[in-house]
């Protein structure tokens, strides 16, 4: 999710304080994300995913997710994410996809490549997906293997191979960390062999697993400095041919990310469990009852709901974000960073250097350089599937 | 830039790329990944004659009878070069 649609702003007014109150409703979601289901084959230290899923109730099942496409669409949904977990755990992937070619969607779908057959392509591909976004753990089989608990690093370069066969776009993603982040150069050199078109280099963002795994996973700013060093040498080297991109964590930054365009603007979620999210990460956040779609229609929920309201418009900033004149473009940031470092989800994101809460961020950031980003991967705790709480390994 | 455009050439839109009517935007929308440009009116004129088929000759013919314009090739050529500058159109001769 690292290129949020370029959408209009949903229409707005000031109140008597200059500052900006919803006024009439705001626009279509746009962007609709169905993570369909939490199950994956991998056991990935920096995966987003709530780390208590396996307590998440049952999926939707083929005839409910199909109802969330129709009425999303009619909204006007029009870019559509399927991801999950990994999406090809569903067995009605093709099912799905073809329901929403026909609906007029843009689909992509966000794999791990695990269970990603010729046959299932060649499926998919028949049925109008548009495009596949390829996750990679690192270009070292070990190093994969290891980051991802399981061997999957041969299966995804014959994957990588199928995608070309059907003429998708070769787009891989990597989450960098300090496990990994010293390999950019070697990462970069196998999405070359690989014929990669884009690469993209996402540093991990710090929520369920990864936020568990943080101690483990920041980077030092000697490696980050190294890693950034790598990718413009190689960007010079193979010039148009490939594209790049770098996204630096935002624990390095001095101002937070615009998380989501803000919530309830473009972007609407769905948990596996039919639970509609304003971000995937957000059904952490504590005091807010988020719908389901098993209960409410899709307009009910994204206009009307408490809970898709709750973050909309200016009302809900606390100082130093309520006065502050680049509120309109960052919206304070991440909700769920805020309260996960700072227990209370409207404070300014600590990401930004004006919140008096910053401090947790450098802390952070200055235990990783005493660390000196040596990998030790010893107290890493592996997403996993269980009844009762994540063992510590 | 644009003196560099041949008017024979032919422009479609680029693989990945998809351009369609939107109703809930009242507007011609150009899809990518993760991605959406929403197009005004004349930049969505140009784009829905980028079959591939058709030169950009025939693109400025088409629209000057079209509207009733004038001579549109400068106009014309600025946007395909855009277009192509962002990866929207591809152009073959």
């Amino acid at each position: 999710m690292s290129e949020p649609i370029p959408a209009p702003l949903p229409r707005q007014s000031a109140d008597a304080d200059g500052h900006r109150v919803p006024s009439e409703r705001p626009g279509p979601p746009l962007w609709l994300l169905l993570e369909l289901t939490y199950r994956c084959p991998l056991h990935c230290v920096f995966c987003y995913n709530p780390t208590d899923f396996s307590a998440i109730g049952r999926e939707l099942e083929t005839g409910e997710w199909l109802r969330v496409l129709a009425e999303a669409r009619a909204l006007g949904a029009v870019q559509l994410g399927l991801s999950g977990g990994e999406p090809l755990a569903r067995d009605d992937l093709e099912t799905i996809v073809a329901a929403a070619h026909r609906l007029g969607f843009y689909i992509n779908l966000i794999t791990s490549g695990v269970g990603l057959t010729e046959p299932r392509l060649r499926a998919l591909k028949e049925a109008g997906l548009d495009h596949i976004q390829l996750s990679f753990q690192d270009s070292t089989r070990r190093m994969n293997d290891f980051l991802s608990s399981t061997r999957t690093f041969e299966l995804k370069s014959r994957v990588a191979e199928l995608i070309r066969k059907y003429r998708y776009p070769m787009v891989l993603n990597v989450v960098l960390h300090r496990l990994n982040i010293d390999h950019v150069e070697e990462i970069l050199g196998m999405a070359e062999r690989m014929g990669a078109e884009y690469v993209e280099l996402a540093n991990t963002q710090y929520y369920g697993w990864a936020w568990r795994n943080r101690g483990q996973l920041l980077p030092s700013r000697e490696q980050l400095r190294r890693a950034e060093a790598a990718t413009a040498r190689f960007r010079e080297r193979v010039g148009a041919r490939m594209r790049v991109f770098f996204v630096v964590p935002d624990y390095f930054e001095t101002r937070p990310k615009p998380c989501m365009n803000g919530l309830g603007r473009v972007f609407l979620g769905i948990a596996p469990d039919g639970v509609a999210l304003p971000c995937q990460a957000a059904r952490m956040l504590p005091g807010i009852a988020f719908p389901n779609v098993r209960d409410a229609s899709i307009g009910s929920i994204w206009y009307d709901s408490p809970a898709f309201n709750r973050y909309r418009g200016e009302a809900w900033m606390k100082e130093p974000c309520r006065s502050c004149p680049e509120r309109a473009r960052d919206f304070g940031g991440c909700r769920c960073q805020a309260y996960l470092l700072t227990g209370d989800p409207d404070n300014a994101d600590p990401v930004c250097d004006l919140s008096p809460h910053h401090h947790l961020v450098t802390e952070a950031v200055e235990r990783a350089q005493q660390d000196g980003g040596e990998p030790s991967a010893g107290d890493l705790v592996f997403r996993e599937y269980r009844a009762g709480p994540a063992r510590e390994l | 830039m644009i003196q560099s455009l041949d008017s024979a050439a032919r422009p479609a839109i680029s693989a990945g790329f998809r351009l369609q009517w939107e109703p809930a935007q009242e507007a011609h929308v150009l899809l990518y990944p993760e991605g959406m440009v929403k197009l005004n009116r004349s930049a969505a004129a140009i784009l829905t004659r980028c079959d591939g088929r058709r030169s950009i000759a025939d693109i400025v013919a088409d629209l000057e009878r079209t509207y009733s314009a004038g001579d549109l090739t400068a106009d014309v050529c600025a946007f395909v070069s855009l277009a192509v500058e962002r990866h929207w159109l591809e152009l073959s001769a």
